[in-house]
């Protein structure tokens, strides 16, 4: 079953057009990657999929409800994590996380905030302001923000952006094991392409709002002729020319 | 099915009485504007009583009493605008809007942390009034609950506006949130009758519930009669000016989330 299908999705400002008619499913517990340069529309994709935008046409299902007139019910079961998305700053974590808590009616939010704290090293930060965490620290605590509600669906736009390698690689393998443990299907937009390597079954890689190309990183690889996806993110980029590259 | 929605609303006042609760300075700024104003005008109305005799402590009584009523509505209205105003400089939006709070439960929050606001704004002056200057607001009877209830209605319609104007314009709109009420006080009749308004001015300021509710209240203190028409015509203005607003902030909150101004709204 698709957890998340977009058909014929547009999303035009005037003659920009932002999003040209997406059509992409996701099939229960993948992990998809959303990839591509500045620009290439992977931002407005992710907005319209959380009902923040509405789009010029096309239609979203999440979790079988139409994002256009049942969104809330989606939204329920599902979160989202940006780096470019703040706290409030001056909350302290716990305070931050028991907003959120209340915000998607969390059972037990005490208990849940201390658990994921337990798992994402928060405990000694739960009293802390966020405006005094490092970038590391808000980046857990933004996760632990996104999985409050134990959501079935999450929406991560790059999620390790500014991270130090070892956090990078913290944060990657919790996403792994949550996946593995919740069965939760996940959509993550990124830039670090050794991430959606390591993380994704699939990938779908835009440019100026299409989805030019899509398979898993093995299947990309193997098209491109490739040993890794940075360079076939750089062949779809620069318009480079398969048989160049083959 | 309602103690979701009681939680999503909650969640939403938790989270700005939650920086009241640890910021003194932040609650005294609450309090400081209304109590100033009361002791300027307190001082001002007192000059004035004691060089006119008898008509001069009715017109104190009615000085001060509107002093002390239009900062209900100053202080709910902008309760409303701030509180929106702090999800955009902190730029916690785009996490509130995809999170199953609803429009509407977003408003339901705001409004509540308003008459929060309010009531810590405002209370301090009422009761120092009583203090400095022996003028007990609460006097008035039960009809102050009324002039308070349509007072604090005006402040929630004007400030569905001025939120309505920031999801059109952006934050270069947020000066609205402060300055949108004082440009009504003019047409309000808070310290004079409506008739002293010129005849063209005088149906722009019946057309604002908070004229008819100053005028009750001049007509209760000089008489000690209740204005029920003026407390019916405030009571009706309300209502459509909330559903108004209302309609206009749903067509806004659409339209920010056409344009994608959901997303850069702070910036």
């Amino acid at each position: 079953m698709d957890v998340i299908a977009a058909d014929g999705l547009k999303k035009h400002y005037g003659a920009t057009r932002a999003v040209d008619g997406i059509d992409f499913a996701v099939a229960a517990g993948q992990t998809v990657g959303l990839l591509g340069g500045n620009g290439a529309g992977k931002t407005t994709t992710i907005a319209m999929l959380l009902g923040l935008l509405i789009p010029t046409a096309g239609s979203i299902h999440i979790l079988g409800h139409d994002m256009e007139r049942d969104r809330f019910a989606a939204l329920a079961r599902m979160n989202f994590s940006s780096p470019y998305v703040a706290l409030p700053q001056r909350l302290s974590v716990a305070e931050n996380l028991r907003v959120y808590g209340h915000l998607y009616d969390v059972r037990h939010t005490n208990r849940r905030i201390a658990e994921l704290a337990g798992e994402l090293d928060l405990t000694d930060l739960l009293n802390r302001p966020a405006g005094q965490l490092s970038a590391g620290q808000k980046t857990r605590v933004a996760l632990a923000k996104a999985l409050i509600n134990r959501p079935e669906v999450l929406l991560l736009d790059e999620p390790t952006a500014s991270l130090d390698p070892d956090t990078g690689d913290l944060v990657r393998s919790w996403l792994e094991r949550y996946r593995a443990e919740s069965g939760c299907t996940i959509l993550l937009a990124s830039h670090n392409m050794a991430e959606v390597e390591r993380l994704c079954s699939h990938v779908l890689m835009m440019k100026t709002g299409r989805i030019v190309d899509r398979g898993t990183p093995a299947e990309l690889l193997d098209r491109y002729g490739r040993d890794d996806l940075e360079e076939v993110f750089l062949d779809i980029a620069r318009d480079r020319p398969r048989e160049r590259v083959a | 099915m309602i103690r979701p929605v009681l939680r999503r609303i909650w969640g939403l006042m938790y989270r700005h009485l939650a920086l009241y609760r640890r910021s003194w300075p932040r609650l005294l700024e609450l309090a400081y504007w209304p109590t100033l104003t009361m002791c300027i005008w307190g001082l001002t109305a007192s000059f004035f009583a004691a060089r006119a005799g008898s008509a001069g402590a009715v017109a104190f009584g009615v000085l001060l009493g509107g002093v002390l009523l239009w900062e209900i509505a100053l202080r709910t209205q902008m309760g409303v605008a701030i509180s929106f105003l702090e999800e955009i400089w902190s730029r916690n939006l785009g996490h509130v809007f995809v999170s199953p709070l609803r429009p509407w439960e977003l408003l339901a929050a705001l409004l509540a942390l308003s008459v929060v606001r309010m009531a810590v704004g405002v209370l301090p002056a009422v009761l120092l009034a009583w203090v400095l200057y022996a003028f007990n607001l609460f006097a008035l009877g039960p009809v102050l609950i009324l002039f308070a209830l349509n007072l604090m209605a005006m402040g929630w319609w004007v400030s569905l506006g001025v939120v309505s104007l920031i999801l059109r314009h952006g934050a270069g709109a947020e000066a609205l949130a402060w300055s949108v009420l004082f440009a009504l006080t003019p047409f309000s009749a808070v310290y004079y009758p409506v008739a002293v308004l010129p005849a063209w001015l005088r149906p722009l300021a019946l057309a604002l519930p908070s004229a008819h509710v100053f005028e009750g209240l001049r007509a209760l203190m000089q008489t000690g009669a209740i204005a029920w028409g003026h407390m019916a015509w405030a009571a009706g203005l309300n209502a459509l000016w909330l559903g108004a607003a209302a309609l206009l902030f749903l067509i806004e909150f659409r339209s920010a989330r056409e344009r994608g101004a959901l997303l850069t709204i702070g910036e």
